[in-house]
């Protein structure tokens, strides 16, 4: 009984902490970087935040000093200017030395980071993506399972010129395909980039991976999501590739690794059906 | 200086000013004219340019489509980034060189007048050559002024003109460089040392090198696109063995140099203004000098920070974060001692001032968020995000724009003669510094948040920014008309200008009457015996 109710206790907190962090969690997302889903996109975001604290000190000391000669040596307060207060080789020095000795700091992390980012390794799974003006298509290699993915019909309606649809009442606009790239959680993932026709950027924030798809280049990078960050998540092309380069979306479907085998093994069974239809090699769940 | 006056107004009586219109601004070789002529077209590029952004921020004021096609959107935003670089910031600063750098070296024009006629003439016939893209078939350029191909040869028949545009505007700027070194190197007064120029000198003088080094490398690679599309070169087709990604290296190679022309000759225009307005010399003059030069070294060293996504080795990543990191070294050393020229100073706050202050800071925080875009880890979530045209925006419109509007504030009584609207004129300034960062603030939370740049389009979250940011950008662009109103009114008459104009100003061109007489300098300045003649950095005693 008392560990019921403890649990319940439990229970209703933790729902109360959730209530009270979503809405800072989401504020947060529209003024800063998502920490992301996976270890890499974490040291990244911590990357980013130990410049901008960087930043945020030097501005202080700075626009401190600045504002303070503004204000302290104003002529309409009587101030008289000191014509022999011109230079100082040993001032000089100090403000060279030292933006030197907090560049080093930032740089070890940063570079630590940059070689991490580049070690595609031990992969258990690999992924073509493609980019085509404007959809992107994904091929799981050697399985033989392709995914087409365009933007999904609601939002394609909604943002023709003058659509006088409401953005605001369709799920997801912009960011929602018609079949996204499923992905297992808890496995290192290598994905192969290239493009067709122009150059697009294959970007998805969550993952902090961002690389340009050229034709006749193959880009590489990877990806291991943490087992418990199943669900959907969203990125654009981030690269001007025309006239419908903000239409076409990333939608990312996290599943666990039972699942994902599941969906791929449905996936390589349906290619077997000769008499499947035109849609069977791909997801039929589209996400909103 | 009494003498001076009287002498040069008595000169001033047969000036010899050509008459007639066409006469005089067609075929002028005066350096004052031509001068003038940058600066109004200049102005004119800026409000082109500057509606093209109007038509921007009024599609993103809201999410749907409402105003433009997609097509349409991403002209406006190429019409745009190349209305403003090469036909508003550019010609503004030839401009400036033009009447400044023979006022205050002391020579009585350029160098080489004619060819200064022929750079200027060349800008209207490449403008309308860019402009007409707009109503040929198959519409104008609309794969970014970064011209990336594959894109960019997607483009109709606006392609050659634009590539012919380009190569014009690089004609342009070579030959307005070559004068101002021939100037700068053969025609300064008796007495005046290299390190004795004023700053605006130096940086001019240092931006004319990176303009004969990095303009012929754009002509280059436009040129190839050219042959690409026309004669079947495959440089930059992978199909045909070539390689896209080549074109960005080129091209980046022109275009960091070109940052740098854009900001040098502003840091010059700081460097002039704020002492002024602080009644002290400049502090630290070699290390500015020295500064300057090491800014344009390591432009050259670091350009593929700007492709950091496109899949380059580990090592050159490596190279190119740590070379873009200490570029901020230099930059900072000029920062400081600006501010420390402040220091010890007898601070007042007209309006070039206040145009100054407000680079000092806004600039600097352009600095802060390109220090977090050299970190290249960090730079894979920032790439091609509202953070980057955030960054790009404060160091070109409050670093850059900011510093021209100072200028034309410093010495706009040395041109007409006469002082302007100081009440209107802080109006103009105060509108500017607070709808700018109403405009260019909020696009960093966007950017972080996940909004791509060069998207007519957004998802429901960037709502609430966009709008601010719009709201922002009609009250700037509103704000600007103040601008050329002033400076008509200025140029019709108002209170009469000292030569000096301002109480503590120094250098040979605050020597002269104002209006400088058309015809300055014609025997060399004696360094020593002039009243305010001494270089700004040293004391006369």
């Amino acid at each position: 009984m008392i560990t019921r109710m403890l649990s319940l206790r439990h229970t209703a907190l933790a729902g109360l902490a959730l209530w009270l962090l979503a809405p800072t969690a989401q504020a947060a997302w529209t003024l800063n970087m998502t920490p992301g889903i996976s270890a890499m996109s974490r040291e990244i975001y911590s990357l980013h935040m130990l410049m901008f604290w960087w930043c945020v000190g030097i501005a202080i000391v700075v626009f401190g000093f600045m504002i303070y000669s503004m204000v302290h040596f104003r002529k309409s307060k009587g101030a008289v200017a000191d014509q022999y207060f011109l230079h100082s080789n040993r001032i000089e020095i100090i403000w060279t030395l030292v933006p030197v000795l907090i560049l080093i700091s930032m740089a070890v992390p940063a570079a630590r980071v940059l070689v991490l980012t580049e070690d595609p390794v031990a992969t258990e799974l690999s992924i073509r993506v493609t980019g085509y003006q404007w959809k992107w298509g994904y091929e799981y290699l050697d399985t033989g399972v392709t995914v087409v993915s365009t933007l999904s019909r609601d939002s394609n309606r909604a943002r023709q010129l003058g659509s006088g649809i409401d953005p605001y009442s369709v799920p997801n606009y912009l960011l929602s395909v018609d079949h996204p790239l499923v992905v297992p959680a808890g496995v290192k993932v290598r994905v192969l980039i290239t493009a067709q026709d122009v150059i697009h950027s294959w970007w998805v924030p969550a993952l902090a991976i961002k690389k340009d798809a050229i034709p006749g280049f193959i880009n590489e990078a990877w990806f291991d999501i943490d087992a418990d960050k199943t669900g959907t998540y969203r990125g654009q092309c981030s690269e001007l590739c025309g006239r419908d380069h903000g239409f076409m979306p990333i939608v990312l479907e996290v599943k666990s690794k039972a699942d994902f085998d599941l969906w791929l093994k449905a996936q390589r069974d349906a290619l077997k059906q000769p008499a499947a239809t035109t849609a069977s090699a791909t997801t039929t769940t589209p996400t909103g | 200086m009494a003498t001076t006056d009287s002498a040069a107004a008595a000169h001033d009586d047969h000036d010899h000013k050509p008459h007639g219109f066409w006469n005089r601004w067609l075929t002028t070789t005066n350096h004052k004219d031509i001068g003038t002529l940058y600066l109004v077209f200049s102005c004119i590029m800026f409000f082109i340019g500057g509606s093209f952004a109007m038509l921007i921020r009024a599609e993103l004021f809201r999410p749907g489509l409402q105003f433009l096609d997609p097509a349409l959107f991403n002209t406006m935003t190429t019409m745009h980034a190349l209305v403003m670089i090469f036909g508003a910031i550019m010609p503004a600063f030839v401009g400036l060189a033009n009447w400044m750098i023979p006022l205050q070296i002391g020579a009585p024009d350029m160098a080489l007048p004619r060819m200064n006629n022929f750079s200027f003439w060349i800008l209207p016939f490449a403008f309308t050559l860019l402009l007409s893209t707009l109503f040929v078939p198959g519409g104008a350029p609309a794969g970014g002024w970064t011209m990336y191909p594959p894109l960019v040869l997607q483009t109709g028949n606006a392609l050659p003109l634009m590539i012919f545009a380009v190569h014009l505007m690089g004609a342009s700027s070579i030959l307005g460089a070559i004068n101002v070194i021939v100037t700068i190197m053969n025609m300064r007064a008796p007495g005046m040392t290299l390190l004795r120029m004023p700053l605006f000198v130096w940086t001019w003088l240092i931006t004319a090198y990176l303009l004969i080094a990095a303009m012929p490398v754009l002509a280059g690679a436009v040129t190839m696109l050219l042959t690409d599309h026309f004669f079947g070169t495959s440089f930059f087709n992978a199909a045909g063995g070539g390689d896209p990604v080549m074109f960005q290296h080129i091209f980046w190679f022109f275009g960091h140099p070109e940052v740098y022309i854009m900001i040098l000759p502003a840091f010059g225009i700081i460097s002039e203004i704020i002492p002024t307005f602080s009644g002290k010399p400049l502090f630290g003059y070699d290390a500015m000098v020295y500064a300057t030069a090491s800014i344009a070294f390591l432009s050259f060293i670091v350009w593929a920070h700007h492709m950091f996504t496109v899949g380059m080795p580990l090592s050159s990543e490596l190279f190119f974060m740590l070379s873009t990191m200490l570029i901020s070294i230099p930059t900072g050393v000029k920062v400081f001692n600006w501010s420390t020229t402040m220091w010890r100073g007898s601070v007042s706050f007209e309006p070039p001032m206040l145009w100054a202050l407000a680079f000092l800071f806004l600039f600097s925080i352009g600095g802060f968020s390109g220090l977090m875009l050299a970190i290249a880890p960090a730079d894979f979530q920032y790439q091609d995000t509202y953070f980057v045209v955030a960054h790009f925006h404060y160091v070109l419109v409050t670093g850059a724009i900011f510093a021209i509007m100072g200028a034309v504030y410093y010495w706009l009584p040395k041109w007409t003669g006469h002082m302007y609207n100081m009440a209107l004129a802080k109006w103009h300034f105060w509108l500017s510094v607070v709808f700018v960062n109403v405009l260019f603030f909020p696009q960093h939370f966007l950017g972080l948040a996940g909004m791509p740049r060069r998207v007519p389009d957004y998802a429901t979250q960037f709502t609430d920014w966009n709008m601010v940011s719009s709201i922002g950008g009609f009250g700037f662009g509103l704000s600007q008309l103040l601008f050329p109103y002033l400076i008509w009114q200025c140029s019709r008459g108002g209170i009469k200008a000292t030569g000096q104009v301002w109480e503590s100003a120094r250098g040979l061109e605050w020597e002269l009457p104002s209006p400088a007489p058309y015809h300055s300098w014609a025997e060399a300045p004696s360094m020593a015996t002039l009243a305010h003649g001494a270089p700004s950095h040293e004391v006369d005693s």
